[in-house]
C-alpha cells in the first residue's frame, strides 16, 4: 500500500495536506501510537508488579478481600474470623465485586461503540442497502457511536468516583496502607488514562459535529480507537489481578 | 491512491455484526469469570487463578486481535505491541520473583 | 511539486553558519521546528550544562585533594555531586546524543525532517526548562543532595525534608516527558522516513544505534516514571510506597530504578558508538568490518540490558538465584560489546588512517572504553563486586565507560559533524591541545581511583584522613582534572570562535561515504532538493570513490518506489535554493511548542509550592498552567503543519 505522491491536492478547509512518500506505505501518526502503546505496556507492567509486590503486606486494614478488626490484629478470608471484635471495628474486605463487575461491563462495551464508531467513519459516504432498517441506520451514524463511547466512558469515571469515595467512608485512603497507596495509584493511573480518552474522544465528537468525519480521517478515528482499546485491555488485566484473584 | 484500493484492503475487516458478536463473547467471559469468583469451592480449588488468567488473558487477545485489529494490520504494528508486551510481562514476572512473590 | 522552470539557486557567500536564504533572529529560533536547527540548540544547550557540570566536578576534585579539606561544606558537597551525576547524565550526555539524533537521523536517512516537526520543538523546550528548573536550585543552597540514583527511602520526606529532593523528582519526570517524545518521534522518523533503496540494514551504524537507543528509552523510562511518582505521591500526599515502618520494601526503588538504570547506561553509550562507527570508516577509508555484526550486536546489547539490571544490588543480598542468573547475563553482554571493539579495530586494519582530532577521539573511545569494559566485567562477578561497590573502583569504571566512551566519542562526533553543522572546520591546532589534554587528564584522573577504590576508599565521602593510603592518588585525580579542564577551555574557545573564523567546509568535509556529506554545509532548510535514492551502504563513495564500495552489495529499489519519492539517482548537491522555487511544502514556523512545554513544566513544577506552605498558590499554579497546557495543545494540533 503506497500512499498517494506529493502532488495529490488532499487539503480541505483550506489545510495544504501534501500526502507525503513513507518507506513503509504507513502513516507516521499510526507508528506512533503503537510505539507509545508499547511504552505503556511497560508502566501499567511496573505499576501492576509493585500492586501485585505489595498485596498482603500491609500492616493495618481494610483489607481487600479480608476481615479484619480495627483493635486487634485478627486477619481473617471470612466474617466467623472476626467475630469477637466489636462491631463498630470490624472492616470488610472493602472491593465492591458487584459494581466493579458493573463498569467493567460498562467499559468492555465501549469499546464495541469505539469499533463501530470507526466502522461508521469508514463507511460513510456510501449508501445505506435497500430496505435499511433502523439498526443499519443507527450503524452509519458515526456521531451516535462516538457519543456512546465517550458516555460510556464518563460512566466508568462516575463508578470509581462511587468507588473512591465509599472506600474513603470506609476508612482506606491513599495514606491508610500499602494496599491503599498502591491500590488508588494504580487505579487512579488508570482512570486518569480513561479520561485523556474521554477528552480524545469529545474532541473527535467536535470535529465530526463541526465539518463531519469520513473515510479521509480514518487515521485520526483509528488512533484514539487503538488508544482507547489498550486503555480497555488494561482494565481486563487489573479487574482479574486486582477484583477477582485474593 | 483511490477508494476502491483502500477498500481492496480493508475487506478484512470484521463487519458491525462480528463486533456485535465479540462484545457478547467478552461479556460471557466477563460474566463467568465474576460467577466463579462467588463459589467458594471454584475459589477454593488450585485451579481458580489459573483460570482466571487464562481468561483474562483471552480478553486481552480478543480485544487486541479484533477491535484493535492488529490480526488484520501491517506486521510492523504486531511487532512494535507484542516485542513490548513480552518485555513487560517478563519485567514485570522478574520483579515479582525477585520481592517472593512466586517462589522457585 | 508541479514546478517546470529550473529553480533558480541562491548565491551567497560561503561558509556562513545559516544555509543562505534562512530566516534569522531570536524569533526564528523560538518558533523553529527544523530538526537541524533544533538539533543546534540541544548542542548549545547541553554544552553550556557540560560546563556546568564540570565546574561542579572540579570543585569535588579541589575538595577531595587533600585529607581533612573543608572547601565546601559537606551539605554544599553532597549537593555537587548529586548535581554532577545528574546533570551530566540527564542533561549533558543524552541531550548531546539528542543533538545528533536531531541533526543527523534525516540527513542520513535521506529525510527532509523528522515525522513530526512540532513535537521535536516541544522535546526541546521541555529539556530547556527542566534542565533550567533542575540547575539553578544549586545557587541556592537547594539543590537534590541524595545522589543521581535517588535512592528511596533516603529521598523520602522524613530523611530529606526540604526542597531539594523535591526539584529532583519533578526535574526527572519533566525530562522524561521530553526524551519520551523525542523517542516515539525517531522511531517513527526511521521507520518510515527512509529514502527509497535504504533498506534497514542500509541504514548508518549511527542511525541504527540511534534506532536501538530510541527503544530502549520508550521501554526503560516508564520504570523510572512510576518510581518517581511513587517517590512524588510520598512527598506530598503521604502514600507509603516506601515508608518501611507500614511494611514497604526499601528494595522497591532499587529495582525499579535500576530496571530503568540499566538500559539508560546503553542510552548513554550507543550513541557514542554509532558516531564513531561513522568516524572510523571515513578516515580509515574503508567500509566499516562486518557491517550487519555492528547493527547485531547493537540490538543485542539493547535486549540483554533489559535483563541485568540487578548487578547493580548484588550487596543488597537478593540471595545465590538471582545473583547467579544477573551474573551471567551481566557476563553475556560482554560478547557483543567485544565484538564492537574487535570490529572498529578490524575497520582501521589496513586502513589508509588519517589521525584527524575526530579519529583520535574515536580511536581513544575504543581504547578507553575497553577499560572501562573489563572493569566491569570484573564487578559482574557478585563476590568481586562485594569488594568494590561502593568505593572509587566503581567511580574509575564507570568514568572509563562514560567519560571515555561517551563524551570521548561525541567530542570526535562534534569535530567530525562541526563543519556540516556550521559550515566551517574547528580548528585542528586547538583541537589537538584538547583531545591530549582531555585524553591525559582524563586518566591521571580516573585510573588512580581503581587503586583508590582497591584501598577501600568510598564513594560519595566528603572528605577522608590522613594515613588510610589515599592521599596520593586523589592529589593525582585533582591533578587530571586540572588537565581537563584546561582541555575543556580549549574546546569552548576553538567552538566559539570556529564559527566565524574557521576554514571553510566543502559539502563532503572529510571524504566519507553517507548521505548528509552530498549536500552543502550548512544544509538548507529542506535539505534534499532531490531525494536520491540509494543502492548501497555508502551511497556518496558509490558515486565519488567507486572502487571502495566494490565489494559491497548493490541494488536498486523498484521503479514504482522511485517514482513514489520524486527520487532521483545518488547525485552531489552544491546550491542553495528556496524550499518555495522548488516546490517543497516546509512546515510553518510556529510558537506553541514552546508555549505548550512551558506550561506544562509549569504545571508540574507548581507541586513545589505546597512544600513551601503555599496550598493555594501550589493549586493555582498546576490548574492554571495546566489548562494553558492543554489549550496550548489544542492550538497546536489544530493548525496545519505545512
Amino acid at each position: 500500500m503506497t500512499v498517494a505522491t506529493a502532488d495529490t491536492p488532499a487539503g480541505h478547509e483550506g489545510h495544504h495536506e501534501h500526502v507525503h512518500y513513507t518507506s513503509t506505505g504507513l502513516e507516521n501518526r499510526k507508528i506512533a501510537i503503537w510505539a507509545l502503546i508499547g511504552s505503556e505496556c511497560m508502566l501499567f507492567a511496573s505499576l501492576i508488579s509493585t500492586y501485585l509486590i505489595y498485596k498482603g503486606r500491609s500492616k493495618v486494614g481494610p483489607f481487600p478481600h479480608e476481615w479484619s478488626c480495627k483493635t486487634s490484629n485478627v486477619v481473617g478470608k471470612t466474617a466467623e474470623l472476626v467475630a469477637g471484635c466489636a462491631p463498630a471495628d470490624v472492616l470488610k474486605p472493602i472491593l465492591d465485586i458487584p459494581v466493579t463487575s458493573q463498569s467493567t461491563f460498562v467499559l468492555l462495551m465501549s469499546s464495541l461503540a469505539m469499533v463501530l464508531a470507526l466502522a461508521a467513519v469508514e463507511n460513510k459516504g456510501h449508501p445505506l442497502p435497500a430496505g435499511a432498517g433502523w439498526w443499519d441506520r443507527c450503524l452509519a451514524s458515526s456521531k451516535f457511536w462516538l457519543m456512546a463511547t465517550a458516555v460510556m466512558g464518563v460512566a466508568f469515571i462516575g463508578y470509581q468516583s462511587y468507588e473512591f469515595t465509599s472506600f474513603v467512608h470506609e476508612g482506606l485512603t491513599i495514606k491508610t496502607n500499602l494496599f491503599g497507596s498502591s491500590f488508588f495509584t494504580l487505579t487512579g493511573f488508570h482512570g486518569a488514562h480513561v479520561t485523556v480518552g474521554v477528552l480524545w474522544l469529545m474532541s473527535l465528537l467536535w470535529i465530526d459535529r463541526t465539518r463531519g468525519l469520513g473515510p479521509k480521517d480514518e487515521l485520526v478515528v483509528d488512533i484514539c480507537a487503538l488508544y482507547w482499546h489498550f486503555v480497555d485491555v488494561v482494565w481486563i488485566v487489573i479487574f482479574t489481578l486486582v477484583y477477582l484473584i485474593s | 491512491m483511490s477508494d476502491d484500493a483502500k477498500h481492496a484492503t480493508e475487506t478484512h475487516h470484521p463487519t458491525g455484526n462480528q463486533y456485535l458478536k465479540i462484545a457478547i463473547i467478552l461479556t460471557v467471559i466477563t460474566a463467568i469469570e465474576v460467577w466463579a469468583y462467588y463459589i467458594p469451592a471454584l475459589v477454593a480449588s488450585p485451579l481458580f487463578n489459573p483460570a482466571l488468567i487464562i481468561m483474562s488473558a483471552l480478553k486481552f487477545a480478543i480485544v487486541v486481535l479484533y477491535y484493535m485489529h492488529i490480526k488484520f494490520d501491517h506486521s510492523l504494528f504486531r511487532l512494535l505491541f507484542t516485542a513490548s508486551l513480552i518485555l513487560a510481562m517478563c519485567t514485570g514476572t522478574a520483579l515479582m520473583f525477585l520481592f517472593g512473590v512466586f517462589k522457585l | 511539486m508541479a514546478t517546470t522552470a529550473a529553480p533558480a539557486p541562491i548565491n551567497t557567500p560561503a561558509g556562513t553558519s545559516y544555509a543562505p536564504g534562512e530566516a534569522t533572529g531570536i524569533w526564528s529560533w523560538l518558533t523553529t521546528v527544523d530538526h537541524k536547527r533544533i538539533g543546534t540548540l540541544y548542542l548549545w544547550t547541553a554544552l553550556t550544562f557540560f560546563i556546568v557540570a564540570g565546574i561542579e566536578a572540579f570543585i569535588i576534585r579541589l575538595q577531595l585533594m587533600k585529607p581533612n579539606n573543608q572547601l565546601v561544606s559537606a551539605e554544599m558537597y553532597n549537593q555537587l555531586f548529586t548535581m554532577h551525576g545528574t546533570t551530566m547524565v540527564f542533561l549533558v550526555i543524552m541531550p548531546l546524543s539528542a543533538a545528533f539524533f536531531n541533526y543527523l537521523i534525516p540527513l542520513q536517512i535521506g529525510a527532509r525532517d523528522v515525522a513530526f516537526p512540532r513535537l521535536n520543538a516541544f522535546s526541546y523546550w521541555v529539556y530547556l526548562f527542566g534542565g533550567i528548573f533542575m540547575t539553578v536550585p544549586i545557587f541556592f543552597d537547594v539543590a537534590p543532595n541524595g545522589g543521581w540514583f535517588g535512592y528511596a527511602p533516603l529521598t523520602t520526606m522524613q530523611f530529606s525534608g526540604g526542597l531539594n529532593i523535591d526539584f529532583w523528582v519533578i526535574g526527572l519526570q519533566i525530562l522524561g516527558v521530553s526524551s519520551l517524545a523525542a523517542a516515539f518521534n525517531f522511531i517513527t522518523t526511521i521507520i518510515n522516513m527512509r529514502a527509497p533503496g535504504m533498506s534497514l540494514m542500509r541504514m548508518p551504524i549511527f542511525t541504527w544505534m540511534s534506532f536501538v537507543v530510541q527503544f530502549l528509552l520508550i521501554l526503560a523510562f516508564p520504570a523510572i516514571t512510576i518510581a518517581l511518582f511513587f517517590l512524588q505521591f510520598d512527598r506530598f500526599f503521604g502514600t507509603q510506597f516506601y515508608e518501611i515502618a507500614a511494611g514497604a520494601d526499601p528494595l522497591l526503588w532499587q529495582h525499579l530504578f535500576w530496571v530503568f538504570g540499566h538500559p539508560e547506561v546503553y542510552i548513554l553509550i550507543l550513541p557514542a558508538f554509532g558516531l564513531v562507527s561513522e568516524i572510523l570508516p571515513t578516515f580509515s577509508k574503508k567500509p566499516l568490518f562486518g557491517y550487519n555484526v555492528m547493527v547485531y550486536s547493537g540490538i543485542m546489547i539493547g535486549f540483554l540490558g533489559f535483563g541485568v539490571w540487578a548487578h547493580h544490588m548484588f550487596a543488597v543480598g537478593m540471595g545465590a538465584t538471582a545473583d547467579t542468573i544477573f551474573a551471567m547475563a551481566t557476563l553475556l553482554i560482554g560478547i557483543p560489546t567485544g565484538v564492537k571493539i574487535f570490529n572498529w579495530v578490524a575497520t582501521m586494519w589496513g586502513g589508509n588512517i588519517r589521525f584527524t582530532v575526530a579519529m583520535k577521539f574515536a580511536i581513544s573511545l575504543v581504547a578507553l572504553f575497553t577499560i572501562g569494559g573489563i572493569s566491569g566485567v570484573m564487578h559482574s562477578s557478585p563476590p568481586t563486586d562485594l569488594q568494590q561497590t561502593d568505593t572509587y573502583f566503581i567511580v574509575a569504571h564507570f568514568h572509563y565507560v562514560l567519560f571515555g566512551g561517551s563524551i570521548m566519542g561525541i567530542m570526535g562526533g562534534i569535530y567530525f559533524y562541526y563543519p556540516k553543522i556550521f559550515g566551517r572546520y574547528m580548528s585542528e591546532k586547538l583541537g589537538n591541545w584538547h583531545f591530549w589534554s582531555f585524553f591525559v587528564g582524563m586518566n591521571m584522573t580516573f585510573f588512580p581511583m581503581h587503586y583508590a577504590g582497591m584501598l577501600g576508599m568510598p564513594r560519595r565521602i566528603y572528605t577522608y584522613d590522613i594515613g588510610q593510603g589515599w592521599e596520593q592518588f586523589n592529589l593525582w585525580s585533582t591533578v587530571g582534572a586540572l588537565l581537563q579542564g584546561v582541555g575543556l577551555i580549549c574546546f569552548v574557545y576553538n567552538f566559539v570562535k570556529s564559527r566565524k573564523r574557521g576554514e571553510v567546509a566543502p559539502n563532503d568535509a572529510w571524504g566519507a561515504g553517507t548521505l548528509e556529506w552530498s549536500i552543502p554545509s550548512p544544509p538548507p532548510d529542506y535539505n534534499f532538493a532531490k531525494i536520491p535514492y540509494v543502492t548501497s551502504r555508502y551511497p556518496l563513495w558509490d558515486i565519488k570513490q567507486p572502487e571502495m564500495t566494490a565489494e559491497l552489495t548493490h541494488t536498486a529499489p523498484d521503479a514504482g518506489v522511485i517514482a513514489d519519492a520524486h527520487a532521483v539517482p545518488m547525485h552531489e548537491e552544491t546550491q542553495y535554493y528556496t524550499a518555495k522555487s522548488l516546490g517543497i511544502p516546509m512546515p510553518f514556523p510556529t510558537i506553541k511548542p514552546l508555549f505548550a512545554a512551558l506550561f506544562m513544566v509549569l504545571m508540574m513544577a507548581g507541586l513545589v509550592f505546597i512544600h513551601l506552605d503555599l496550598f493555594w498558590v501550589a493549586i493555582f499554579v498546576m490548574i492554571g498552567s495546566g489548562a494553558a497546557f492543554v489549550g496550548s495543545l489544542y492550538g497546536w494540533l489544530t493548525s496545519p503543519l505545512e
